[in-house]
């Protein structure tokens, strides 16, 4: 889009700048694709015949069905409680609808392994409910373990990246595209269909697409409500049997990447009307005498989400109940999530610099290339690339294994495309004459990107080392399997205390987990300018 | 302007056209004092407007006159706030009515065309057509895409076509599904200027080929007077004034509407013994339209348009005259090519715009004569209409 300017092709005194720049991309490019790498080779390791005989257990047959009913089914449900949300914030008179719009976005951040910590805890066996009902004869409550509960709880935190994705949308959309469906006989309902739906189909598909990949990589959820699916199943399995765990990892990479064709084959070819304007003259649908009903939807969805987990977390904090001893918080863990989340997020905003700075230049295929490869840790399962690092460790350097180093550069790989887009926004939105400037009143180019560049784009790297920080603090599979022995922190903790039934020792970590999210929603908001009005 | 296409389709300029529009008192949409506000502002206020079959008629208007309001309100977009819409004898909104836009009958061509971005060329002018049979759709289809000339372009999509033919999709949508009135939002507003003429003519072919009654949305006056049978010139919600194009040009019944159509200055001047005496001279009283006698002995203003006017240089052979005696002095002139456009400012303070091609310049500074040279008659309003 940037015009060529004067000057953009004399910088040969900045050429072995520039070699440090491509140099280091590759490096860090092929530190990422390193352990999928060795996971590749440990998965073509496994002998043929006893490869095909884990593959067609029942067992491992069940887990893939689990998986993929669990994906269509919370996708399907993020749509439905997704796409009528952002309508009601975008199209309608619904009131108050800044408040709803943050409100209902606001699940996006909080892990959905808090969630379902807090929905177990109180409405499971040994739970909150369980035990105020107990007194009054209910033996037991419809369980909330198992595929219902899993979608339920998987939908409440990952309907937002549809609401989010669907909201841009239908805010580019041209209303006058609508008024001409009209004039052309068409009612509200058929000109939806057939303006509105074409396009918000390719934003919802995105949507949908974010939520597929966040349930398949998810681990606490699935396993907190005891469903078996590829991520829980792997990480049980790495502890007695890595063929499996590689074999089951390479089909859920297998599985990601179908997700990833489904979604833009669903996309289709885009044609947005973006640039023909966004909405005109507030142009809004009248809700009529259900504008005061219509509010009732997002504010149970978000009772749901956040005032159920709270409350309950709250609830235990006051009364601890009567979980197992032994497992009690030790603020020193809160102290542990915080220095390697540091070292995450300085390590992440140094390796996603010179990649950023190359792709927002967009001089050559290489520096999109290193851009793309940079993002492989989005689509990469967290418990995958866990299983990923042990192969690596033990096989090449086992002095390594399960030590903080290697946890923290898990850290980076996974959260890598958080600091290079934010980086990387932030070198576009520098304009390239700034550095020209600096360059004629006699500056050496390094001495230019110092001086001019860096302060302009300090800013951006700050925001996306917070959001590193922040998600750091909150990742869960690549921790269990990587920390070293002993090394306990929230997240770690809230594992244990789960599995132990000590509900009342986890409120603490799961409140400060929920206080993060928050946290980083700021950041988020903040960093993208993302507008809620 | 002398496009002989456009003159064969009978369609094009002189007064014959107006001549040639069918059934030319059938009124076909009409608006009984219709208001309609956003909030405190008042868009359209107490308007009141009839349309005749087959007629183009032009709101004329400077933005924010409650034009395009008006246009949405007979689209039945918005809902008036007071007053009725009847179309073809039928009320369509007020009085607690109000036909949706879907069953109206009512084409609409948007500012920005609007051409939906998923569909090509032919899927947009057979949006409206779903409850047709195919046959039928592909036969009124192809019948469009031979009227707007854009066979070729059928299968592009919007974003692959010019201006121009975004704009003969965006029409030939509207007219597929054959309504009874067809109304255009600023419609060249989104074209290059070059363009914009040359699809005026077009447009107009368009219109009185498929016989469709339409109204247009313009604050372009130029446009506004090439392309209509009638105007309707529109000041703050309401009418000023309707009528065809000539008409509404030199006989404009309020200063407002004198002025917005082209520039307009005032001669004031005072009526006696059959000429009005200005500070030009004297204009006989047979140049001034409809002058009657009872404003014998009264102050007028005469409305001249620059080319109405000359100003001539003086003094300029001998080099003696100071200027003390010429009619005013030139303050500002803007040189436009084929044309100059002088302000003079005149001894007693009125201003007066001329436009002329003149071998010799007239600086600013000097001192001239000015002469009414209209080979018309001159409109004018009552000195107290002002005060």
């Amino acid at each position: 889009m940037r015009t060529i300017g004067l000057g953009d092709r004399v910088r040969d005194d900045a050429r072995p700048a520039r070699i440090g720049l491509y140099l280091a991309s590759a490096a860090v490019a092929a530190a990422v694709l390193a352990p999928l790498g060795w996971l590749v080779l440990g998965a073509l390791s496994v002998p043929p015949t006893s490869a095909v005989e884990l593959l067609t257990r029942s067992t491992t047959v069940q887990v893939f069905l689990n998986s993929a009913v669990l994906v269509v089914a919370t996708t399907a449900a993020c749509v439905l409680v997704g796409v009528p949300l952002a309508w009601l914030t975008v199209r309608t008179d619904l009131p108050y609808r800044r408040a709803w719009t943050i409100l209902v976005a606001l699940p996006l951040v909080i892990p959905s392994y808090v969630g379902a910590f807090a929905f177990v805890s109180a409405f499971g066996p040994r739970g909150r409910l369980q035990d105020l009902l107990a007194p009054l004869g209910v033996e037991s409550l419809p369980s909330i373990y198992g595929l219902r509960g899993t979608v339920l709880v998987l939908t409440l935190y990952t309907y937002p990246y549809v609401f989010v994705t669907a909201r841009a949308a239908l805010k580019t959309l041209d209303t006058r595209l609508i008024d001409a469906a009209r004039t052309l006989r068409h009612d509200r309902k058929a000109a939806f269909r057939r303006v509105v739906v074409p396009h918000l189909r390719p934003a919802v598909a995105a949507g949908g697409l974010l939520s597929a990949l966040y349930v398949l990589s998810d681990l606490g959820t699935p396993e907190f409500m005891r469903f078996q699916v590829f991520a829980t199943v792997i990480y049980s399995a790495s502890t007695y049997s890595l063929d499996l765990a590689s074999l089951l990892s390479l089909q859920l990479l297998g599985v990601t990447v179908l997700v990833l064709a489904v979604e833009s084959r669903t996309r289709g070819e885009e044609r947005l009307a973006g640039t023909q304007g966004g909405s005109h003259r507030g142009d809004v649908v009248r809700l009529g005498r259900w504008r005061w009903v219509a509010p009732l939807f997002p504010a149970a969805v978000a009772a749901l989400a956040l005032v159920v987990p709270v409350g309950v977390l709250l609830w235990w904090l006051v009364d601890g109940g009567s979980g197992l001893t032994g497992v009690a918080f030790d603020p020193t863990y809160a102290l542990n999530s915080v220095s390697v989340a540091v070292a995450a997020a300085a390590l992440a905003t140094a390796a996603g610099l010179p990649i950023a700075y190359l792709a927002a230049r967009r001089e050559s295929p290489l520096a999109n290339l290193f851009e793309r490869i940079s993002y492989v840790g989005y689509a990469v399962p967290g418990v995958v690339l866990g299983l990923a690092l042990i192969f690596l460790t033990t096989r090449t350097v086992p002095a390594l294994y399960q030590t903080l180093p290697i946890l923290v550069f898990a850290y980076v790989v996974r959260f890598l495309p958080q600091a290079v887009g934010s980086t990387r926004a932030s070198f576009l939105s520098v304009n390239p004459r700034l550095p020209e400037a600096a360059r004629t009143l006699g500056r050496t180019s390094i001495g230019a990107f110092r001086r001019v560049t860096l302060p302009l784009v300090a800013p951006g790297l700050l925001g996306g080392a917070a959001l590193v920080f922040l998600t750091t603090m909150k990742e869960l599979p690549a921790t269990l399997l990587l920390r070293p022995t002993g090394f306990e922190t929230l997240v770690t903790f809230l594992w244990r205390a789960q599995e132990n039934y000590a509900y009342g020792a986890a409120a603490v970590p799961a409140l400060l987990l929920l206080a993060i999210s928050a946290a980083s929603i700021v950041v988020v908001l903040r960093g993208e300018g993302y507008d809620v009005g | 302007m002398s496009d002989s296409d456009v003159d064969a389709a009978g369609s094009h300029a002189t007064g014959d056209r107006r001549a040639a529009s069918p059934a030319p008192d059938e009124t076909i949409l009409e608006l009984e004092r219709v208001s309609k506000r956003f909030g405190s502002e008042s868009a359209v206020d107490d308007l009141s407007l009839s349309v005749r079959e087959g007629e183009i008629l032009t709101l004329l208007g400077p933005s924010g006159c409650g034009k395009t309001t008006t246009l949405r309100l007979v689209a039945g977009l918005e809902r008036p706030d007071g007053g009725e819409i009847r179309l073809e004898g039928e009320s369509v909104a007020g009085q607690g009515r109000y036909t949706a836009p879907e069953t109206r009958d009512v084409g609409v061509v948007f500012q920005e065309f609007a051409l939906f971005p998923h569909l090509t060329a032919e899927e947009n002018v057979g949006f409206g057509l779903q409850d047709w049979s195919a046959a039928d759709r592909e036969a009124r289809v192809d019948d469009l895409f031979d009227l707007v000339g854009l066979e070729a372009q059928r299968d592009a999509y919007p974003d692959e076509l010019s201006g121009g033919q975004q704009q003969r999709v965006a029409l030939a949508r509207s007219l597929a599904p054959e309504p009874s009135i067809l109304l255009l939002d600023e419609p060249f507003s989104n074209l290059d200027v070059d363009l914009r003429v040359e699809m005026r003519e077009e447009v107009r072919r368009i219109l009185k080929d498929a016989g469709v009654t339409a109204i247009s949305v313009t604050h372009d006056q130029e446009e506004a007077l090439s392309l209509s049978d009638r105007v309707a010139v529109m000041h703050e919600g309401a009418i000023e004034q309707v009528g065809p194009p000539e008409r509404v040009f030199q006989e404009p019944e309020s200063r407002f509407v004198a002025g917005f159509l082209g520039h307009a200055s005032f001669l004031s001047g005072y009526v006696s013994d059959d000429v009005v005496h200005t500070a030009v001279g004297e204009v006989p009283v047979d140049l001034i339209n409809g002058l009657s006698s009872e404003y014998e002995a009264t102050r007028i203003d005469v409305l001249v348009r620059p080319d109405d006017v000359a100003a001539r240089p003086v003094g300029r052979a001998d080099g003696h005259s100071t200027g003390t005696d010429a009619d005013g002095e030139v303050i500002y002139r803007q040189y436009l090519g084929p044309t100059v456009l002088y302000r003079v400012e005149l001894r007693e303070g009125d201003v007066v715009e001329c436009m002329h091609n003149h071998t010799e310049q007239l600086p600013v500074g000097a001192p001239v004569d000015v002469e009414v040279t209209a080979d018309h008659e001159l409109a004018w309003f009552p000195k107290s209409a002002e005060e």
